[in-house]
């Protein structure tokens, strides 16, 4: 049983509305969202609530979330590209009780996915809504402190301080050093963090089928990336957007064109490289490719 | 030709931090100069020759009357002309040169000398060219040549500051005390470029204390009177 | 030489609450042409560049710009893209404090790329060219265009802000005390390089300073300000040589040799 809909919605707390938000709450996030959409890259504010849970854990994308959520939505949450990991168990927990919709693991199942700093590898499709969790909106925010002024900037594209961010991580390390939250210019026209993903994901925000939701519960700002739309990595001509690269493939599926990360297995050195998405690596499993440290497949051990 | 008109010239200076007390210093004083000629000023201390070269050069402020002064073939008034106007005419027509150099900090001697000239539009090398050639012959070491005059001893600062008056060949030159302090074989090389200046055609004002230099420059000599002081 | 004034200022004024900044402010700044305004702290000179600068809106007045493309703009009603695009392109501002006109977190070379890259220059190969002549254009070591601000010495920091300036060959900087809190020493070498470079790139430029010596130094002409009002104009030479009003002569007298 993959989807889990053991949780009928007979299985919600009482009293609470459904996904938690009151329905005006939902209709102010919602129109804060269409705003978004229409204006791509554009932070819209939104009056955002207290979430049962402190801000810095998602409590944005939670608003979003419950704003869009319908009961024929299957939810599925990814924190770091993994659904086991205690921001996501307990996010897909919350909802699970505040709207006792059905939850998934698999990213082809899923309607709704919200995320915590990862892209999930598969690539969706038109019916599917995905949610980032950012903490801080504002790509220029280090440069200039002053808000008044960062929508100064925004409004009048200038952006051209953005790259010397960029000119001093090459000057400093040789190359642009930005390894997550890469900074993109959304639409031709407004710069936009990514949240903190990491950059070998930025690319697959460009041209998405899928709608994409960006929603920032302390700096109380929602935006939005719509499907098709052209979403470009700044670089310089001299030293273009590259993607990070692994020494090995994952040693679980073998995969060599997905997002790692590097375990550490001892004390004396030895490491092991593996999916960050455990979805994909598992659907790779299951189709039967293997790494080199992978354990034979569960159904195969069984014979 | 006519190159410096004065007329009714007027000038009071009010003293605001004593009171107000009024100094004039020229009243209704006339000159005409022209090219090839060597005025001298002559009168007695506090006759306001030196106020009236000063005018001359639109460095004071004249309360009334004209000082016309030839500049690209026609006569300016150079008594409340805009400032861009004053130094256009400083730039390419009026030379000044007092024994007192101003020294620009870090500027090497055979720049300041052809500062003037390169102005003009003079390419660098030629005039650098003529920067060496005059302080060559106002006997300035070439070893200081690199260097700023800050550090220089006023005799050699003074023929710094008349190398720089000489080597752009304005057609009016206006000489405050050009000769003062200098020894008799630079005084000589002195009065030899003003008299070769003239001769070029340059109009010439001159305030010379010294008689000996002043016979050897003058063509006419202009006297001045000194005002009594009015409250 | 184009006759045309490149900024025309006329009226302005700029009062905060009851206190009166700037009164009836007119005056014309020609191509190439240094301006000094000099006047004690207080006079309203600071506030008088800030508007000129379209930092602080002016309460009347106009300040026409003539733009490098030929058009006339007024800067005190002109939108803010425009004013913002002029004031990184044709427009400089070297401040006081090199921390206020300087980014301090980053290094010489980005600070001086910075406007380059505002207007789209993206090659990062030839964005350190640029700031690498540059910096010997305000005689600074090129190796150290990786090194942060804050290790520079105060001089070096101005020479830094000017090259940052400088970079997109403004038509109009404005200078605020660019010497002040400067050694004498530091203080030569910088107004030696600012008279230089004006001179060279032909650049006009408005100099704020209470220093007189700099702006005989610096300045073809001057205007002396006090309480928010211009009380004297004119050539340097003629204001410091034969003051007229009462606060020049004043503020001459109080000089000990300039």
């Amino acid at each position: 049983m993959t989807i889990q809909q053991s949780y009928a919605a007979t299985a919600t707390v009482a009293g609470y509305n459904f996904a938690f938000l009151d329905e005006q709450t939902k209709r102010m996030i919602r129109r804060a969202i269409l705003k978004a959409v229409a204006i791509p890259g554009y932070q819209v504010p939104f009056g955002s609530r207290e979430m049962p849970l402190p801000y810095g854990w998602g409590t944005g994308g939670m608003q979003v979330t419950a704003a869009v959520i319908g009961k024929n939505d299957v939810l599925k949450v990814i924190d770091q590209g993994a659904d086991d990991t205690t921001n996501a168990v307990s996010i897909r927990r919350f909802f699970t009780r505040m709207t006792g919709v059905a939850t998934t693991e698999k990213t082809r199942e899923a309607t709704l996915i919200q995320t915590r700093h990862r892209v999930p590898e598969m690539p969706l499709t038109e019916n599917q809504i995905l949610v980032y969790q950012v903490p801080i909106p504002e790509p220029l925010r280090w440069l200039e402190p002053r808000e008044s002024e960062t929508r100064k900037m925004h409004a009048l594209s200038e952006y051209g301080v953005m790259h010397v961010k960029l000119y001093e991580d090459i000057s400093r390390h040789g190359h642009i050093s930005t390894a997550y939250d890469y900074p993109v210019m959304v639409n031709g026209r407004y710069l936009m963090r990514c949240s903190p993903i990491p950059k070998f994901d930025t690319p697959k925000l460009h041209m998405n089928a899928a709608l994409q939701l960006f929603g920032a519960g302390r700096e109380k700002r929602i935006y939005a990336v719509p499907p098709y739309t052209e979403v470009k990595p700044l670089d310089f001509e001299d030293h273009p957007f590259q993607i990070e690269r692994w020494p090995e493939t994952c040693a679980l599926c073998n995969a060599e064109d997905s997002f790692l990360d590097e375990v550490i297995l001892d004390d004396r050195g030895g490491r092991m490289f593996v999916c960050s998405d455990t979805d994909y690596c598992s659907e790779r499993q299951a189709a039967g490719h293997r790494g080199r440290m992978a354990a034979p497949y569960k159904e195969e051990a069984a014979q | 030709m006519e190159m410096i008109r004065v007329e009714n010239l007027e000038k009071t200076f009010t003293l605001h931090l004593r009171g107000g007390v009024a100094l004039p210093v020229l009243r209704d004083t006339s000159l005409s100069v022209s090219a090839g000629e060597c005025v001298t000023l002559h009168g007695p201390s506090g006759a306001g020759k030196s106020t009236l070269l000063r005018s001359i050069y639109g460095n004071y402020r004249p309360q009334g009357g004209r000082i016309l002064l030839r500049h690209d073939g026609e006569l300016v008034d150079i008594v409340g002309a805009q400032p861009r106007v004053v130094l256009d005419i400083r730039k390419r027509t009026l030379g000044y040169v007092t024994q007192f150099l101003r020294v620009i900090p870090r500027v090497a001697t055979l720049d300041i000398v052809a500062e003037p000239l390169i102005a003009r539009g003079v390419l660098a090398e030629a005039a650098r060219e003529r920067a060496r050639l005059l302080l060559s012959q106002l006997q300035v070491p070439e070893k200081m040549w690199s260097l700023p005059p800050a550090t220089f001893s006023g005799g050699e600062q003074q023929r710094i500051n008349i190398a720089r008056g000489f080597a752009a060949e304005y057609p009016i030159l206006l000489l405050d005390e050009p000769t003062a302090s200098l020894d008799d074989h630079n005084r000589k090389i002195v009065i030899n470029l003003i008299n070769d200046a003239r001769e070029r055609g340059a109009a010439i004002v001159a305030i010379v204390h010294d008689a000996e230099t002043r016979a050897a420059i003058t063509t006419r000599l202009l006297p001045l009177q000194a005002l009594g002081a009015a409250a | 030489m184009i006759d045309m004034p490149l900024l025309s200022v006329e009226g302005l004024s700029k009062s905060f609450g009851r206190q009166v900044a700037c009164r009836d402010i007119s005056f014309e700044l020609w191509p190439g042409e240094v301006l000094g305004i000099v006047g004690e702290s207080g006079s309203g000179k600071s506030t008088l560049l800030n508007c000129i600068a379209g930092r602080i809106a002016v309460d009347g007045g106009k300040i026409l710009y003539r733009t490098a493309a030929g058009d006339i703009v007024d800067l005190a009603t002109a939108l803010e893209s425009r004013k913002r695009h002029l004031m990184r392109t044709e427009w400089g501002f070297v401040q006081q404090h090199a921390r206020d006109g300087l980014r301090m977190n980053f290094s010489a070379g980005a600070n001086i790329g910075e406007r380059l890259m505002a207007l789209g220059r993206k090659h990062y190969g030839s964005l350190r060219d640029t700031a690498l002549e540059w910096m010997a254009a305000v005689e600074m070591p090129g190796e150290r265009i990786d090194d942060l601000p804050r290790s520079f010495s105060g001089g070096m920091q101005q020479r830094l802000q000017i090259a940052r300036n400088l970079v997109t060959r403004p038509r109009i900087v404005l200078m605020d005390e660019p010497t002040g809190g400067l050694d004498v020493s530091v203080q030569a070498r910088l107004l030696d390089l600012i008279r230089r470079l004006v001179q060279d790139y032909n650049v006009a430029a408005i100099v704020v300073t209470h220093d007189l010596g700099v702006a005989r130094l610096l300045a073809h002409r001057l205007m002396v300000m006090r309480h928010g009002e211009v009380v004297e104009t004119g050539l340097t030479d003629q204001l410091l040589d034969d003051p007229q009003h009462a606060y020049t002569q004043l503020l001459v007298s109080s000089v000990l040799s300039v």
